[in-house]
């Protein structure tokens, strides 16, 4: 396996982001109410081993980062009917996001 | 899924729990102790330990202010034991009301908190919350104005979340340790203000 170094970083703070459309099997941590929604990277929380590849009890590794990503009520859920600058946060890993 | 579907599942779950756990004591990966001993460090916290940081917050701005940088950090400040999880405190203000949930399972702070209650778990808060937050808030009884933004917090991998609520009003003559008895468990998870002081 040798020593693998986390995956480097790929968005900032506040840059738009878009969640995969994907619907891989096994254990995903990624909600389906925000895949393929657009938001804004909130904060970057550090890189952990991938949950989906934890779960199968391999190491998870290289670790990848992962983001806040915060996503309009409104972008999620067209009909919503509360405050315009309401969201809803989600801690998302770098491999489900791509610049949007 | 109607009521009795879920229960029968959650019977179905807890059947295959203790075979598993039987197992696991039977092939030596851990012992009973080892199981009866975890138990009772859960059993043994409670949301006090999230209302005194909360209380040490309202009275000292330095702290607060590491809080919200480094909520891990915070907590291990008191003597509370964070473990591998990352603690991430967030600020309630006059803008900006938060709410945590787990839509996935049941995430929850439970090194400051102890057990989650049953409704954090139940698929109705779960799945309605991140859909209709400001009714559900309703349905606690809290009513969040509409300037007042809300921002929910799904908590779907390594950190955990705390809210740290508004002071209230009529209490700048308490005590740290009065403060702390005025933060409840559900004012912690965000689905409720921090009590009032008595009249």
């Amino acid at each position: 396996m040798g020593a693998r170094e986390p995956v480097a970083a790929r968005f900032a703070p506040g840059a738009r982001v878009r969640v995969r459309r994907a619907d891989p099997p096994g254990h995903v941590r990624t909600p389906w109410y925000c895949r393929g929604r657009a938001g804004v990277i909130e904060r970057i929380c550090g890189s952990y081993p991938n949950p989906e590849e934890l779960a199968y009890n391999r190491d998870g590794l290289p670790a990848q980062p992962l983001y806040r990503v915060r996503f309009l009520c409104r972008e999620l859920w067209q009909d919503y009917a509360g405050n315009a600058g309401d969201v809803v946060e989600i801690e998302i890993f770098q491999h489900w996001l791509e610049p949007a | 899924m109607n009521q009795q579907d879920e229960q029968d599942i959650r019977g179905y779950y807890r059947r295959m729990q203790s075979a598993i756990e039987e197992l696991l004591i039977l092939k030596g990966v851990f012992t009973g102790a080892d199981v009866e001993r975890e138990v009772e460090a859960m059993d043994s916290r409670d949301p006090g330990r999230g209302a005194k940081m909360v209380a040490r917050a309202w009275v000292d701005p330095a702290y607060k202010a590491r809080a919200i940088a480094n909520g891990s950090a915070a907590a291990e400040e008191l003597g509370f034991a964070v473990g591998p999880l990352r603690l991430i405190v967030l600020e309630d203000t006059a803008r900006v009301h938060n709410v945590i949930v787990c839509t996935l399972c049941s995430c929850y702070p439970r090194m400051l908190l102890g057990l989650p209650p049953a409704w954090y778990k139940s698929r109705n808060y779960r799945s309605r919350v991140v859909r209709e937050p400001r009714q559900v808030l309703q349905e606690f009884g809290t009513h969040i104005p509409d300037e007042v933004e809300i921002r929910v917090h799904d908590s779907t991998a390594d950190m955990r979340y705390m809210v740290l609520p508004l002071r209230p009003a009529g209490t700048g003559d308490l005590t740290e340790e009065q403060l702390a008895q005025l933060v409840t468990r559900d004012s912690l998870i965000g689905v409720a203000l921090a009590d009032a002081p008595a009249a």
